[in-house]
């Protein structure tokens, strides 16, 4: 019954980036800022099981947005990949510009196939070097494209609101606390349409929060902040917001913000998103924000 | 690596052992899949000795001379035999040192690979599971004379104290109680320790008596070197904790390596004890 339709080459690339893109803005941002001593994470996520940001060697960490179970296969991956390379070479050996190659290859490739579905996931690959001007951010999306960052990044969710605050305020060179403060800031804002621009508190059993830190003694450079340093860290902030302290529950609705408009296919700069869903679980609404 | 790609298999969950997926995707890269001719092989290589490792209330100390040989001839007088695993657990090796050195890496890999993929450490008695099993895969060689016997020490958080582990070349694992050395000159060592190990001793007095015997294993076995003292160079101690473990800086076991020669110097057998239990304090 079914007639084979011709389909244009580009309208086929668009629609799959459209569909990868609605996955993606589904889940809530990750933050990546460079401080004076490294590179700092921080995303909204209420599970303590399921990161979305993580180690996988010495001075390199990853961070992923999207679908949990392929953005864990391409963790697992990298993990793999690394240990091999530290292993047949040596520790040195292991950079992350060779890791943001493989991930580019594999993200590329399954997009532009036609067999498969593309990877619903954008991932930050992270290294420090020994200063600052050494580290790198690397920010991969789901066709496959790299874009070097510099200074801070923001994927997932409404990345657009947040890095737009967070390009009023960031400076190079800030300390641990200060970086913090304000990455949790940048994720509890919120600016939509109607011109409501109630920030939120979000409470610390809500942020996952990790750090590839070059002060560390250890060779390993990664380490997860946890509750209780990160409430020093962070100081008073005030009361938390109710809808943050909202059960930890991978499905829980999110606010309603205003769904803003997808913005062009590819890019390096932030694919704009709808309201936020909590985080890493596969659990899959239908998508809020219409298309472009 | 001509293909860019990631390779579907690491793409596939489920393995979460390094040594297992390295079986099968670069075999050759695991020490003991290499066929070696018939014939013994032990005379080609260097041989590490003598390894000490004793508990403490709050920890355990991990120490091993720095001698290598080869036959009658001395290979390396400043090899390292004691390594840290991870954070809370080290290992040292007697035996062929090359296979050796080799394998302490795969398993320092393995520890740090199940951490990063299960997110979460193994247990004590899984890290010591896991030595075995590389032991009893290189029990192939170890018949041709490459056989590596390691000692394995780590700080357990569940039970709050530390634990050590000893092998045979077929992945046979013990668990030791308060001390135990392995290598050519451990006879020696031990002897040692029976007669100086105290249940209370604290970290320096660990410390203490693990030099004490390595001292009195290098005096009675051409293999195990003793303390350097012209060339400064002394036993590798490592010490773990509930705080981790670590290295101790080589002046500090340089300052109680040259206690216990000054002791000797008076007498060259070092501390007495007591004849029975009664005696002496």
């Amino acid at each position: 019954m079914s007639m084979p339709f011709y389909v244009s080459p580009e309208q086929l690339m668009k629609d799959r980036a459209d569909f990868a893109r609605k996955g993606i803005a589904r889940g809530r941002s990750v933050v990546a800022v460079q401080y004076a001593d490294g590179i700092l994470f921080v995303s909204e996520n209420p599970s303590q099981a399921l990161h979305k940001v993580s180690e996988i060697y010495d001075r390199i960490a990853f961070a992923a947005v999207g679908r949990y179970n392929e953005f864990e296969n391409l963790r697992i991956a990298g993990v793999r990949l690394a240990d091999m390379r530290g292993y047949a070479y040596d520790r040195r050996d292991v950079t992350g510009r060779g890791l943001a190659n493989a991930y580019a290859q594999t993200l590329g490739t399954i997009f532009s196939s036609g067999g498969e579905k593309p990877y619903e996931v954008e991932i930050f690959v992270a290294e420090i070097g020994d200063s600052a001007a050494d580290d790198q951010l690397y920010r991969l999306t789901y066709d496959g494209q790299v874009a070097d960052e510099h200074g801070y990044a923001v994927m997932g969710g409404a990345a657009d609101v947040v890095a737009s605050y967070l390009s009023e305020r960031y400076t190079e060179g800030t300390s641990l606390p200060d970086a913090v403060a304000l990455a949790v800031a940048a994720l509890g804002h919120s600016d939509n349409e109607k011109g409501d621009k109630e920030d939120r508190v979000i409470s610390i059993d809500d942020l996952e929060v990790a750090v590839l830190d070059r002060s560390r003694s250890q060779a390993r450079k990664f380490s997860r902040i946890r509750p209780a340093r990160l409430d020093e860290l962070l100081g008073d902030r005030g009361p938390v917001s109710p809808s943050s302290a909202a059960p930890s529950s991978a499905d829980a609705p999110s606010p309603a913000d205003a769904p803003s408009g997808a913005d062009a296919p590819s890019g390096a700069d932030a694919p704009s998103g709808g309201p936020s869903e909590a985080g890493p679980g596969p659990g899959d609404e239908p998508p809020v924000a219409p298309p472009a | 690596m001509s293909d860019p790609r990631l390779p579907a298999a690491f793409l596939q969950p489920g393995i979460s052992s390094f040594s297992d997926f390295l079986a099968e995707q670069a075999p050759d890269l695991l020490p003991a899949r290499r066929a070696v001719p018939q014939g013994h092989a032990g005379d080609l290589a260097p041989h590490g000795t003598t390894i000490v490792a004793a508990t403490y209330p709050g920890g355990v100390v991990m120490a091993g001379d720095r001698r290598a040989t080869m036959g009658n001839i001395i290979a390396q007088r400043d090899i390292e035999k004691v390594f840290p695993a991870d954070e809370f657990s080290a290992v040292g090796i007697a035996g062929s040192a090359g296979i050796a050195v080799e394998m302490v890496r795969l398993f320092q890999t393995e520890l740090e690979h199940y951490e990063k993929i299960e997110g979460t450490t193994l247990s004590m008695d899984g890290k010591a599971n896991r030595l075995a099993a590389l032991i009893r895969s290189n029990l192939g060689l170890a018949m041709q004379g490459l056989a590596v016997v390691p000692l394995f020490a780590g700080f357990d958080l569940t039970v709050d104290q530390g634990r050590i582990f000893s092998y045979d070349v077929t992945g046979g694992r013990y668990e030791e109680t308060a001390f135990h050395s392995v290598g050519s000159g451990s006879l020696f060592a031990r002897g040692a320790l029976k007669k100086l190990y105290r249940a209370d001793l604290d970290r320096t007095g660990c410390v203490t008596a693990v030099i004490q015997a390595l001292y009195d294993a290098a005096d009675d076995d051409s293999a195990t070197g003793g303390p350097d003292l012209t060339r400064r160079i002394f036993p590798v101690v490592q010490v773990i904790t509930a705080d981790g473990g670590r290295r101790l800086p080589d002046a500090e076991v340089a300052a109680i390596a040259d206690q216990v020669i000054a002791g000797r110097m008076t007498r060259p057998d070092g501390p007495a004890a007591p004849l029975t239990e009664g005696d002496a304090r």
